[in-house]
């Protein structure tokens, strides 16, 4: 049995409830205190201290996520000069993206890692032994999403272990249990892609057509890793989220890049060859 | 409190978060309840998602509820009566009132006094005395029977005292009361509203809100929709509305509107009152506030007939309607408080009992201590020095004080102030005591929520090292009390001594009992201590003691029924329990037609069953149970035989929803846009440029006003909250996770106002009041809108109030920019509108 998470972005309020049960069931330490000065977002990513991140999207104005009302049409309408003279303004839309591990189903950090620390725990989670990490770091570069960091205490290697101890205790995850409008979901894997491709559907029917799952191997374009464990409603293009749309194997680049060498070898060669050619 | 008590009857929601699924429409306007209320928010969500409800959000700025709502109207701080306003007109105009309900259940057909005079041009109604600056409400009464005793505050308020205008009408004067069922009289409540509203049009929305015509029409349309037999509308407002030098009477529009699209008393329709704090309800409810007992009953005043117990209970007994059990209920606070000692026939003990003599709510009475006529303040659960409004102000009064004892979990600004504003300690002769308390978890207690409900927590573990319950101090400084003066013959000092205040305790640290107290807030039988089932039971004739009648039946069967926690489907009367009677939704009498029928198979909620000949339903019915909906009153029938079959609103002496007011209220019958006291506009409907009853304070050189129009301060400020600190952060930051999440104090521009300032996001603005400035970051955005007025633009600062000099993070103090203003009817601050300048950099 393989267990997840649906983030269901579309009905995310931007609360941070997940962040914080995160951090308090995991005991991890506050990032530091600094105004970023991007909307409402101040812990900035995710890292080896912050498993859950609320990333804060401000989109143009006149752009709308939400609404049977057609207040696009409307905000089109009355632009930016009203017949009183106001100005209609910050008609913008505000998206809020709960982001976390996305529990690759073919996980770079796992392929990458030489001890073994990385494993496929019972519920076919991604899952760093902490005993067993020796703080090489190779995960690092090798997640697609920039999930993982090295701790500054010991460099050791760290990320979302989707509450593996409350898992084992039939509990769901922190997160999950904190979010008050169930945009973040537990459960198993097949059943949230039921869930997903329901509210999808739905999604589409209210006139949002642009509404998608993103982690599927279908769609979203992460065919590349083989999709993954945790996935996400997403109504833009995963740009928009800080996701990359083609995430890739590092390896999958391996084959490439050693013809590359060998060619830019040869041809070293030969240049070389032919500067001493006297 | 009195926007909806007035109106409806009582100060609270009149439903509850969960009924918000039922919703076919949720208008949300004076809150952010997403960012505010983010566990409540997610009834409407479920709303919306599920159900296909229409969220609408309307506010100065795109908040985290725009964004999740279907139509978002911007609107200028201040300007709210004129949106609500304009949609009562819209519903009168273009006959969209449920009319069969708006008929018999509200007074729209009343008829009022000939001297009535609406406010027109002027902006003041009839009764206005330019020289005490007062009403004298004698001229908004009903023609033929008038009605003398509101649903809240009881006898005419301190109108009777301090306007000493208003002429005492007998309550009966023969013959029934005046109306015109077809709602056609000049002179009916209905016509009335009808004219007064008039000049609330969609185009004056856009000229004075700043709302394009169309989303306003779109917001009216969609809430006229979804409401009728089939569907409800509810409204959720929090202090957004309340803050407002018009506070009531804004909250007053909305619940009329409420009454005029048939949406109180019925499942997904009501007014969610969302409360700033987990028990700030209970807090009303059993009274810290200084002019009324616990159940919003009338605190005795000297300006009142309130010489003996005698004269308090007869000026305070309603002629009819609920109220008319008054004497039942404070002859039961007075033995649940002195026992035996207290004689509930001559009521001797009544004579030292203290009473108000002015207004002595929260800033008067920091004034008085600045002035020094304040000796000591205890602090419970209170971070003023960084919480109310101009704190400066209020730490200067701190300072002024002989003696200060502040109870808090954390070393709050409230207990440092003789080390804050550069004080040198030395100079400071305050004698503070900081005494360490528990936090919830280390307690049992109750909270009493935003719904009514109170819930239950048991203490998981004992507060650490010297932390003891705030209860724990309370008891043991009344028991010493007791103590010291048991041997006092002085007759002041009688009801000290007869207090009652044995409770048991437990412990190592010998905490009093939690539910022993809440034992007594829901009453007993005095022989036998026999716990009452509800307020049904209390009698005036001493036999019973019930320290809160509105909890009443808290504790029936010797249950505690607060801790109650079983899911079910809503109303679900096996969680926790709410006041009144553990009634979910208020006025549910109305959830039925005048005949007793649900108005729709899918509204259903409480009918009248014919067969058993009582009310039935999914919740507790808020009425007489056996009275038939077909009782009519006699016109000289007293107590509740003077409400009809078909009046839904109990406490209302006519057992009507109240249109118009014709009495209760100190600034007028019907709502009227004033600007706020500080705005940068002259008011476009009116000549009275602010709220006429408007308490300020003129003699006082350190609290400053920026008049109307000022142009060294000619932008917009509101405040608020964020989700991830707690009012003051006085808990909240000392919290790393909280903290890393917003660290800093920032205030929210326009692009617009970035530019004529030349600032750019994240760097440091200055913003300056005449009482003062703080330093803060902007975060620029255009989630905040300008507006195009008298041919300028005006900018709205949108600053949240969290910060002070004490925690892992801090900053400036907000509050200090504020002015102290009083609100006519309950003396709420105006936070959410007030003028500044903005400067770049910190100067």
């Amino acid at each position: 049995m393989a267990t997840g998470f649906l983030t269901d972005t579309t009905v995310c309020i931007g609360c941070k409830a997940c962040e914080v049960a995160c951090k308090q069931w995991n005991q991890l330490p506050a990032d530091g205190y600094e105004l970023t000065g991007d909307s409402y977002d101040n812990t900035k990513q995710l890292s080896g201290d912050t498993w859950r991140h609320v990333a804060f999207i401000e989109n143009p104005k006149k752009k709308r996520l939400t609404g049977d009302v057609d207040l696009v049409a409307l905000a089109e309408d009355v632009k930016e000069d009203l017949p009183n003279g106001a100005e209609l303004d910050g008609l913008g839309r505000w998206t809020f993206m709960s982001d976390v591990c996305k529990h690759c189903v073919e996980a770079p950090c796992q392929q990458a890692c030489p001890t073994g620390a990385i494993i496929r725990n019972e519920f076919d989670n991604v899952y760093i032994q902490p005993d067993v990490c020796n703080g090489c770091g190779y995960c690092v570069p090798a997640c697609p999403y920039g999930v993982i960091t090295s701790v500054p205490e010991d460099g050791r290697a760290f990320k979302c272990t989707l509450c593996y101890d409350r898992q084992i205790d039939g509990l769901e995850p922190a997160c999950a249990k904190a979010c008050p409008t169930n945009s973040i979901m537990f459960g198993e894997v097949e059943e949230l892609e039921r869930v997903a491709e329901e509210r999808v559907k739905q999604l589409h029917d209210r006139g949002y057509p642009q509404a998608f799952l993103y982690g599927t191997p279908e769609v979203g374009g992460t065919g590349g890793i083989g999709g993954n464990h945790s996935k996400f409603i997403l109504m833009d293009v995963p740009e928009t989220y800080n996701l990359p749309e083609n995430p890739f194997l590092p390896q999958d680049k391996v084959a490439g890049a050693t013809v590359a060498s060998a060619v830019a070898a040869t041809v070293i060669g030969a240049v070389v060859a032919w500067a001493f050619r006297g | 409190m009195p926007g909806l008590g007035i109106t409806l009857g009582r100060g609270g929601a009149t439903g509850n978060l969960q009924d918000l699924q039922n919703s076919d429409a949720i208008l949300i306007q004076g809150s952010n309840m997403a960012e505010a209320h983010p566990v409540g928010f997610r009834h409407p969500m479920i709303a919306k998602e599920k159900n296909g409800a229409k969220l609408i959000h309307i506010d100065p700025r795109f908040t985290r509820t725009s964004a999740m709502s279907d139509i978002y109207a911007p609107i200028r701080p201040g300007s709210d009566i004129v949106f609500l306003g304009a949609l009562i007109n819209y519903v009168l105009q273009n006959e969209r009132h449920f009319e069969e309900y708006v008929v018999n259940f509200t007074n729209a057909a009343t008829l009022i006094s000939e001297d009535f005079e609406d406010a027109d041009a002027t902006g003041l109604f009839s009764g206005w005395n330019e020289e005490t600056q007062a009403y004298d409400p004698s001229s908004w009464r009903y023609e033929g029977q008038p009605i003398d005793h509101a649903p809240v505050g009881g006898s005419q308020g301190a109108l009777i005292g301090e306007a000493g205008e208003g002429e005492q009408h007998e309550a009966h004067d023969g013959g029934p009361r005046p109306n015109d069922q077809t709602l056609q009289h000049p002179r009916c409540v209905f016509q009335i509203l009808k004219r007064h509203f008039e000049r609330y049009t969609p185009e004056m929305v856009e000229k004075v809100c700043g709302t394009p015509k169309d989303t306003f029409e779109a917001v009216a349309e969609t809430i006229c929709e979804n409401s009728g037999r089939e569907k409800t509308t509810a409204l959720c407002y929090a202090v957004g509305w309340t803050q407002h030098s018009k506070g009531v009477q804004l909250i007053r529009t909305a619940a009329i509107l409420q009454l005029l699209l048939g949406n109180i008393g019925r499942p997904g329709g009501g007014i969610m009152a969302l409360r700033g704090h987990a028990t700030i309800q209970g807090s009303t409810d059993i009274a810290t506030l200084y002019d009324i007992l616990p159940g919003y009953l009338p605190m005795p005043d000297v300006a009142k007939p309130h010489d003996t117990w005698r004269d308090y209970v007869e000026t305070e007994t309603a002629k009819t309607g609920w109220l008319s059990n008054f004497p039942k209920y404070a002859t039961s606070i007075m033995k649940a408080w002195y026992g035996e000692d207290f004689d509930h026939e001559e009521g001797e003990l009544f004579e030292h009992f203290p009473r108000i003599s002015g207004d002595h709510s929260y800033y008067p009475t920091i004034m008085a201590m600045k002035d020094r006529e304040v000796d000591g303040c205890f602090v419970f659960g209170q971070n003023f020095a960084v919480g109310g409004p101009h704190a400066k102000m209020a730490r200067e009064a701190l300072r002024s004080l002989d003696w200060l004892v502040v109870l808090d979990a954390y070393e709050i600004e409230t207990a440092t102030t003789w080390k804050m504003d550069g004080t040198d300690p030395k100079d400071c002769a305050t004698e503070v005591f900081f005494m360490p308390s528990g936090l919830v978890a280390e307690k049992d207690g109750s909270f009493t929520q935003t719904q009514r409900l109170l819930q239950w927590h048991d203490k998981s573990v004992e507060p650490p090292d010297d932390a003891r319950s705030d209860a724990w101090f309370v008891y043991h400084l009344g028991r010493r009390i007791k103590e010291l003066y048991k041997n006092s013959e002085d007759p002041r000092d009688d009801l000290i001594n007869a207090l009652e205040w044995e409770y048991p305790t437990e412990g190592p640290y010998d905490e009093p009992d939690i539910e022993s107290i809440l034992k007594e807030i829901s009453g007993y039988e005095i022989e036998g201590g026999r716990p009452v089932s509800g307020f049904a039971e209390l009698k005036d004739d001493g036999s019973t003691a019930c320290g809160g009648w509105i909890y009443s039946g808290a504790y029936a069967d010797g249950v505690n029924q607060t801790r109650r926690r079983k899911s079910g489907d809503n109303p679900n009367h096996e969680w926790g329990w709410a006041w009144p009677a553990d009634r979910r939704i208020l006025y549910n009498r109305a959830s039925a037609d005048p005949e007793g029928k649900p108005w729709s198979e899918r509204k259903k909620y409480i009918w009248w069953d014919e067969e058993k000949e009582k009310w039935t339903g999914d919740d507790i019915p808020d009425f007489e149970a056996d009275k038939p909906p077909s009782y009519r009153p006699e016109p000289d029938d007293d107590g509740m035989a003077a409400i009809p079959g078909d009046g839904p609103f109990i406490m209302n002496g006519d057992g009507l929803g109240w249109l118009f007011a014709p009495i209760g209220l100190k600034d007028g019958p019907l709502p009227v846009h004033y600007e706020p006291l500080e705005s940068p506009v002259p008011n476009p409907l009116y000549f009275q440029q602010r709220d006429p009853a408007l308490k300020v304070f003129p003699g006082r050189p350190d609290n400053p006003y920026n008049g109307p129009e000022d142009p060294r301060y000619p932008h917009v400020v509101t405040t608020y909250r964020l989700t991830e600190h707690h009012t003051t952060g006085a808990m909240s930051r000392w919290t790393p996770w909280l903290n890393e999440l917003q660290p800093e104090l920032f205030c929210e521009i326009s692009p617009e106002l970035a530019e004529e300032e030349e600032v750019n996001n994240a760097e440091w603005v200055t913003i300056e009041t005449s009482r003062g400035k703080i330093h803060c970051k902007a975060l620029v955005t255009d989630r905040i809108p300008t507006y195009k007025m008298n041919g300028g633009n005006i900018h709205t600062i949108g600053l949240p109030y969290h910060f002070g000099p004490n925690g892992i993070v801090t900053g400036d103090v907000v509050n200090d920019i504020l002015p102290v203003s009083l609100e006519a009817n309950v003396g709420i601050h105006e936070a959410k509108a007030f003028t500044a300048n903005l400067r770049k950099g910190r100067v």
